[in-house]
């Protein structure tokens, strides 16, 4: 099979340029620590009784500048809506839906989840600026999906 | 300027029976009625996010997400799959130069895909079927919409099977010769295409119809998505393949050169059959409950899956290079001038090319799920989608149709002048809305949100918003231009003079290339692809059904 010089080039440049994206990716995830959410199991937040209840919404500080909450979505509102916390804080979310599939974006971050139906979405943040983030459903969720938002407030220390 | 895509001196003596020409007319017509309504509502879509709500002056629409559910669906699903049909039965026919097994079986598909195209368009008018293309459950919709999209996936089986037992009796006929390119490239198509629908297929007929009639007691979310983006995303190749056929083997003839490269075409749509299928995680890089790993192979297999189309730019691009020569044109660039940029049918399809490399660059970072994680569900991915099924494939799609339509009417085109203007419509439309969708998702606004009426709508996503509805205004009028000259050229055109009904078809550059054996069989591509499927899918959709969770109820909340 006869292949045209400059064609074998071509293919040969635009393989490789896709290798070194492939590579790019991996080291994304290895050594910058870029992850994606895995199997959901194991993620339930560490409480899950007592005035923690995972079918409950409540933020918890476990020391220090370290907070978990844990999240209800449903048509058309996130629980707890607002988050309080100062600069600095790291906080993970572990968050269920209630009802149908929902997603959770908080603008400017890192922090971007589907919310599905039996499934524990969990992310983790460390918020360093002090301000307002904006988090909003970004998976569309009926009639009222564009008013289903919520803020979490860093502030100053 | 005009007409220099006619043909001279070559034998071109094979013309479909007036049915077959019938039954391509028609899926096209159904598709393209689709679309119309589809563009429509683009507009009001584009307004509605620069803050000017008109949904409460049309008919039958009560809000964005019921006009966006018809908008995805007809655009993407009904006038795609109709005209693919169309157009894929004539290209059957055509390259074979011998009658469809059958015709008659071929009328059967197209009131089958009626019935259900009918039965989607009842639920999505009345509103009780806004869940857009995705379908996600436990959002239901009403049974009849499951049943009607179910009906239009058989009748893509039926046309494989029109095509493969045509192909065969070809073969029969025609011993020891290779399939013709266009042909092979539309059975191609229609091979991948029924494989990757088997994951809807499961998903509606073994869940939401059953579901959705009260069957079941529930679905489980997350099986559902997997195994819907097991055909969502291979279903983009079932689009664009078609464009290809166009692309690689007619658009060459129609500016004067050849087909590059015979076998290096045949690998390149050979490849997209064991690459598109698993490549659907990364619809799925942000669902709790599939495994990282997973994820990430998904990932190098979509990158993997641009090579394809990287070749194809190569070929084209060569093909269209030996056609702008061939007219005059010199030095590095000078052939690109050369081109008859005034046929309407070359110019829509070469920019619709050049729209499609901003897709693909654009569709690799949403693959990539470090970036994935900043543009996941925004208005990113609309900005690119609409340079890939909205611009490669529907305009290329208008393109053929230039000369197509004339062809099976045997009429000429309405109206040159229209034709001209509209693909420069179309492009400096899309360039400008996808600019601002891609903007708008990278502050971060989501996507398939009715952003107008937000409760959280942020100022900065003003000016890209109102490039989104100034783009979308733009191609708007150009779809219009689009639909004036179509439904003229049907009812209200002369008949054509014989020298104009040439259908346009490229012969290889090197005559009597060699071609291995396994470039002209489908079988290998076929087992190979189903032992990937098994690897990447098996594992994760073994465990979703070995945890399988019907505890969750629809809910209709629209």
């Amino acid at each position: 099979m006869h292949i045209d010089r400059y064609e074998r080039m071509w293919i040969t440049i635009s393989g490789g340029l896709l290798i070194v994206f492939a590579i790019a990716l991996g080291f994304s995830s290895v050594v910058l620590g870029v992850r994606l959410p895995g199997l959901s199991d194991q993620l339930l937040p560490t409480a899950a009784a007592g005035p923690h209840d995972i079918n409950e919404g409540w933020v918890r500080q476990l020391a220090p500048g370290r907070y978990e909450v844990n999240m209800r979505a449903r048509v058309w509102n996130f629980n707890p809506g607002e988050i309080r916390g100062p600069a600095g804080s790291t906080v993970t979310f572990y968050i269920h839906s209630e009802d149908i599939i929902h997603g959770f974006k908080i603008k400017d971050t890192t922090v971007s989840l589907m919310i599905i139906p039996g499934q524990t979405a969990k992310a983790t943040y460390t918020f360093t600026e002090p301000g307002e983030y904006l988090f909003v459903c970004h998976d569309y969720c009926g009639a009222g999906h564009h008013f289903m938002s919520g803020r979490v407030i860093v502030e100053e220390l | 300027m005009a007409a220099t895509n006619v043909a001279k001196g070559v034998a071109d003596a094979y013309t479909p029976p007036v049915t077959e020409r019938k039954l391509s007319l028609a899926f096209i017509a159904v598709g393209f009625a689709h679309l119309l309504i589809g563009v429509l509502l683009g507009f009001f879509q584009g307004l509605e996010h620069a803050g000017i709500d008109l949904y409460a002056y049309l008919p039958l629409i009560r809000h964005y997400y019921q006009g966006l559910s018809i908008h995805g669906v007809f655009n993407v699903l009904v006038f795609t799959t109709c005209f693919i049909g169309g157009f894929l039965f004539f290209v059957v026919g055509r390259g074979l130069k011998r009658p469809l097994e059958s015709a008659s079986l071929g009328w059967l598909t197209f009131w089958l895909s009626a019935v259900g195209v009918i039965l989607v368009d009842y639920t999505l008018f009345t509103n009780q079927a806004s869940v857009l293309f995705t379908s996600y459950a436990p959002l239901q919709a009403h049974p009849l919409y499951y049943i009607g999209l179910a009906l239009v996936v058989v009748g893509t089986w039926l046309m494989l099977v029109i095509s493969l037992r045509t192909t065969f009796a070809w073969r029969r006929e025609n011993p020891g010769q290779r399939i013709p390119l266009i042909a092979f490239g539309a059975n191609v198509t229609l091979i991948m295409w029924t494989m990757a629908s088997i994951g809807v297929a499961i998903e509606f007929v073994g869940f939401l119809i059953p579901w959705s009639l009260g069957w079941l007691p529930g679905t489980d979310p997350l099986l559902m998505r997997t195994l819907f983006w097991l055909t969502g995303h291979p279903i983009v190749y079932f689009w664009l393949l078609p464009a290809y056929i166009s692309w690689y083997f007619m658009v060459p003839k129609q500016v004067g050169g050849k087909l590059f490269s015979e076998p290096l075409a045949r690998l390149a749509f050979l490849l997209f059959i064991p690459l598109s299928l698993p490549v659907g995680f990364h619809h799925q890089y942000l669902d709790p409950g599939v495994s990282e790993g997973y994820k990430a192979i998904h990932a190098f297999l979509t990158f993997a899956v641009f090579m394809p189309s990287a070749m194809t730019a190569f070929t084209v691009l060569a093909s269209l290079e030996i056609g702008g020569r061939a007219r005059g044109g010199k030095g590095l660039l000078g052939w690109v001038t050369k081109l008859p940029w005034g046929d309407a049918s070359v110019s829509a399809q070469l920019l619709a090319m050049v729209l499609f490399s901003l897709g693909g660059v654009s569709g690799l970072i949403n693959a990539s799920y470090n970036m994935n994680l900043v543009v996941h569900n925004t208005m990113f991915v609309p900005g690119h989608f609409h340079l890939t099924v909205g611009s490669a494939v529907a305009l290329t799609f208008m393109g053929v149709s230039y000369w197509l339509v004339p062809y099976l009417t045997g009429k000429r085109l309405f109206s040159k002048r229209m034709a001209a203007w509209q693909p420069w419509l179309w492009f400096f439309g899309m360039l400008i809305m996808s600019r601002g969708m891609s903007w708008m998702g990278m502050l971060g606004a989501p996507r398939r949100t009715a952003l107008g009426s937000a409760s959280y709508f942020l100022a900065e996503w003003t000016p890209p918003a109102w490039m989104t509805a100034i783009g979308g205004v733009l191609l708007t009028t150009s779809g219009l231009l689009f639909f004036i000259n179509l439904f003229g050229t049907l009812w209200a055109s002369p008949k054509a003079a014989a020298q104009e009904q040439q259908v346009p078809l490229a012969e290889p550059y090197e005559e009597n290339g060699t071609l291995p054996n396994w470039l002209d069989r489908f079988t290998p591509w076929v087992t190979t692809t189903a032992i990937i499927v098994l690897i990447t899918y098996g594992p994760t959709i073994y465990r979703l059904i070995t945890d399988l969770d019907l505890s969750w109820t629809g809910l209709r909340p629209y």
